[in-house]
């Protein structure tokens, strides 16, 4: 057992839960770190053995088999082999003994290599049907940056769209923000790591509460909410660089930001007069558009893929549930959620069909999804405080944020509600998960 | 270290009346234990280190008697002041009547439950709330301010009814 740094630790993560939390709190982060634990066994995982791959030195956090695994475990889709059982170590399809693999109960081998040739390193792959040998795909992928890590990721993506027909979403980051210590000495970070919760890295801090994160459609910049200057800004920042605009600090309440689908334009929360409505702020114009005018709190916007209608929250039908409002009709706003009490912050799903959102369900808040076209709503999670969801890109898993002795983690739930899996901080509360879109394909 | 401590004592002598942080319990409630708060109490150590200093204004007088009467808690899910605390929004009104430069910020927050943004929405209920009343008892509009922290900076840690009720509330704050 090694300690991680990620939740992709989950060979890690089976061992003594108690003791890895013990051995990280010592570790003195300067982030949050993210770990998995496994809350609920994967039903119907499919079997697959992801082989060490030629040219690596076993167990490091650059070892490509292990990140491929862990990724495709995360997905809750898959059941990776433990290495320990591994009789063989294959690394081109010409060296698989498939009756080895028949035994071992694997539906599906993966072996590769890192290949550098003339200086430039790729890593290729191999995946097979275990039963009928037959080849399912062969391929190099490029190592971006040096990175194996990235190049791990896009080969689980791969193997995921393969086998499952949805595009693997391993390639992607997640932003949260991470709050450690008490007053005076509270600190607040907006944190971006990858999707496996690696590479974490602090993007703003303050000792004054950061929220609600948000990407840009092509994932260069995160807007998010600060009370650095003690009344809330909204801000947008390029990740790349650094740099910052503060793009709304009106009086009142500058909140809930929300990029549309082309970029341009950020929904935001306002409070002109002390009431919240939902604005639209054109990003190079600054022109500000009024989108809500009841005299409720209106607040939580989120786009319709189309970019042609908002969802939001509001309370003025007594208590807190979900709305639509057509931008181009701009007619009074449709009531989408009757079925809970309480239904607030909703997520479009990215094919526009589900809308994820926070409900209380028999006196806990917890993730629910509505189908759009029946307007069915399913209770996902279990929680007591269970908040933010956001989706995959691919729209298969959804992060959301879950308190659970005391402590705000992170975890996923599959879109359809089949497994779940929690992702626990080692020092501090992580909360309001945002996922990015996909990267710009190289 | 003992230097500065002794001077950030100094500090507090003279800042009394400057930006006071409102520290107080629900009165219904046992009294204020501070490790539970969470945050470092400033109020005893001000008040007992204004002994041997220069006397207190009548102004910091009246701000120092207002240190137990600055926060009003609400019920859940609800902006509207509860009865005992009425006195409180008058003690507090008095005094900016009373000192017309004086500068109130209210501060509203909720409990952690519900989602995050809409309990902005929540807190900046309550703390317009408060305003109101504020000026209905004759403070200029231009006395005070809002700022609604949802539940981004909870008074106490805990995840139960007891913190909640502590969490649920607007703070009067004061700058000079």
């Amino acid at each position: 057992m090694r300690p991680t740094t990620g939740w992709l630790g989950w060979q890690a993560a089976r061992c003594v839960l108690f003791g890895l939390g013990l051995m990280l709190a010592g570790s003195g982060a300067s982030q949050a770190q993210l770990r998995l634990d496994i809350t609920e066994g994967v039903r119907d995982a499919v079997p697959i053995a992801i082989v060490p791959f030629d040219g690596q030195a076993e167990g490091g956090t650059n070892d490509i088999a292990t990140v491929v695994a862990g990724d495709l475990r995360l997905s809750g889709r898959f059941a990776p082999l433990d290495r320990k059982d591994m009789v063989a170590r294959p690394t081109t399809g010409s060296e698989i003994r498939f009756q080895d693999w028949r035994l071992l109960k694997s539906d599906y081998i993966v072996v590769g290599r890192v290949v550098t040739e003339r200086g430039v390193t790729s890593v290729a792959f191999e995946l097979f049907n275990v039963q009928t040998g037959e080849a399912l795909l062969a391929e190099s992928v490029p190592v971006p940056g040096q990175s194996l890590r990235a190049a791990a990721h896009r080969i689980a993506d791969l193997v995921f769209e393969r086998l499952t027909g949805i595009p693997g979403a391993f390639s992607t980051r997640i932003a949260y923000v991470s709050v450690e210590g008490t007053p005076p000495s509270r600190r607040y970070r907006l944190v971006v790591s990858d999707a496996d919760g690696f590479n974490a890295r602090n993007v703003t801090e303050s000792s004054e509460p950061i929220m609600s994160p948000a990407w840009s459609p092509d994932g260069q910049d995160l807007a998010y909410v600060s009370f650095e200057s003690r009344t809330s800004a909204i801000y947008v920042q390029r990740l790349a660089t650094g740099e910052r605009r503060r793009v709304s600090a009106r009086a009142g309440i500058n909140g809930a930001p929300a990029f549309s689908p082309d970029g341009r334009r950020l929904a935001i929360t306002l409070s002109r007069d002390g009431n919240l409505d939902i604005y639209i702020l054109d990003l190079s114009t600054q022109a500000l558009t009024r989108v809500t005018s009841d005299e409720a709190i209106d607040t939580e916007a989120a786009w319709s893929p189309d970019g042609k209608s908002i969802y939001f929250t509001s309370d003025r039908a007594g208590n807190a549930q979900v709305y639509r409002v057509d931008l181009a009709v701009a007619k009074e706003a449709e009531r989408v959620t009757f079925t809970n009490g309480y239904n607030a912050r909703p997520r479009v799903s990215p094919n526009g069909d589900e809308l994820a959102m926070v409900t209380l369900d028999r006196g806990g808040y917890r993730i629910g999804v509505m189908d759009l076209k029946s307007r069915t709503l399913r209770v996902l999670t279990d929680g007591q405080q269970d908040e933010s969801p956001s989706f995959a890109p691919n729209g298969a898993t959804i992060i959301f944020a879950s308190e659970s002795r005391g402590n705000g983690d992170l975890a996923l739930v599959s879109s359809d509600g089949r497994y779940q899996e929690r992702l626990r901080s080692d020092s501090g509360d992580v909360r309001e998960p945002a996922w990015s879109p996909y990267p710009a394909r190289r | 270290m003992k230097f500065s401590h002794v001077l950030a004592v100094a500090f507090l002598a003279v800042g009394l009346a400057a930006c006071t942080k409102p520290k107080q319990t629900k009165p219904s409630e046992p009294p204020p234990a501070t490790a539970a708060t969470g945050e470092a109490s400033t109020s005893g150590v001000g008040e007992a280190a204004t002994a041997g200093t220069k006397p207190l204004t009548p102004q910091q007088q009246a701000l120092a008697a207002l240190r137990t009467r600055n926060i009003v808690y609400f019920d859940y899910n609800s902006s509207e002041i509860p009865q005992e605390y009425l006195a409180v929004v008058s003690a507090n009104a008095a005094y900016l009547v009373k000192y017309p430069t004086a500068r109130l910020r209210l501060e509203g927050n909720t409990d952690e439950r519900g989602s995050r943004e809409y309990n902005i929405g929540l807190g900046e209920r309550r703390a317009q709330t408060v305003r109101r009343a504020m000026l209905a008892k004759g403070v200029a509009d231009g006395q005070m301010t809002t700022v609604s922290y949802g539940e981004e900076r909870p008074a106490v840690p805990g995840h139960d009814e007891a913190a909640y009720a502590q969490n649920r509330r607007v703070e009067f704050v004061y700058a000079q």
